[in-house]
């Protein structure tokens, strides 16, 4: 009974209305379908760039990890994990030796920063290019020096997304030590002070920060990323010098020997 | 849009539904592949670079 009431009225109504209504309606129901998709469109673009970005870069980040210590047990067999037993005196290795840079997107080294967790291992990159630090971790700025050189070693890092490699680095404490670890060795450098600037601040990079025309003496580590932690009005500038170096062959510091273990595998 | 949409697929309703999820995801394929990374670099909320750093 009911859905033969219901199919006389369908029947009856298009010929009640005026055909311009139909189409009218049709437009509206249209825009607003287009409208809403728009909407969950946007949403999702919001939760990718949230969340789905820092998924795919930890896999990526974690593979080019892989490949520099596939690259590091080929150049040179590391010594055994007895080694580090030895007295933790803090040794002269001398100047640290500077390696040569690598091509765009070639992987630096890796930077270890137990303040911001245990586990915390991220690559250094050749360059600050999009494709560099949205998906293989920290960039270095092409321009600047290598680790251990004299001079500003400057590197690029997401506070957000993307990985969200430098998330913590308003978390970092004068005298906190950040490792860097290429395949000559392992550089230590200490956490002097945090910086907020305007992006447009480049003299951050000078090889004396902030410093133009001013000849180094020491080795700067210069880490960038942006302020506040959801937005880019800002840039963070974390600064740090050069306090002691050791070569490959002596092994990872004691401090941080179990995560070079666990990111590089054997020494 | 999408009644007229659903409407207009070939077969039965369970191939219907079936066509409906495959476009579904195949749309967000295409966004996560090329929309969103196109949005992204409009937009500059994640830039953590300083000066004209998109030179190599």
């Amino acid at each position: 009974m009911v859905v033969q009431e219901r199919a006389r009225r369908a029947a009856v109504r298009p010929a009640r209305e005026r055909p311009g209504r139909g189409i009218l309606r049709g437009t509206v129901q249209v825009v607003g379908e287009l409208l809403i998709t728009a909407g969950i469109v946007l949403l999702l673009f919001v939760g990718w760039q949230l969340w789905w970005t820092n998924v795919e870069s930890d896999a990526r980040q974690s593979a080019v990890i892989k490949e520099f210590a596939q690259e590091l047990g080929n150049a040179a067999p590391e010594p055994s994990a007895a080694e580090p037993a030895a007295p933790a005196e803090p040794v002269d290795y001398g100047d640290p030796v500077v390696g040569t840079a690598p091509g765009q997107a070639g992987t630096i080294g890796i930077m270890y920063i137990p303040r911001f967790s245990n586990n915390y291992t991220r690559p250094i990159v050749q360059g600050t290019t999009g494709d560099v630090l949205d998906t293989l971790g920290l960039g270095h700025y092409a321009n600047t020096a290598m680790p251990g050189a004299v001079g500003n070693f400057a590197v690029a890092g997401h506070r957000q997304t993307h990985g969200a490699v430098l998330d913590n680095i308003h978390t970092l404490v004068p005298g906190d030590k950040i490792y860097v670890q290429t395949k000559d060795g392992y550089y230590i450098y200490v956490f002097r002070n945090n910086q907020i600037v305007m992006p447009s601040r480049t003299d951050v990079l000078e090889p004396v920060p902030t410093r133009p025309g001013v000849t180094p003496t020491e080795s700067y580590l210069t880490m960038t990323s942006c302020n506040p932690r959801f937005g880019a009005e800002e840039r963070i500038i974390a600064y740090a010098l050069l306090d002691s170096w050791r070569p490959a062959s002596a092994g990872p510091p004691a401090e941080i020997a179990a995560q070079v273990a666990a990111a590089v595998g054997g020494g | 849009m999408y009644g007229w949409i659903f409407r207009h697929l070939p077969g039965p309703l369970w191939l219907r539904i079936f066509t409906s999820l495959v476009l579904i995801a195949g749309a967000l394929v295409l966004m996560v592949q090329f929309l969103f990374p196109w949005m992204s670099d409009l937009t500059q909320f994640t830039d953590s670079t300083i000066g004209a750093a998109s030179q190599p």
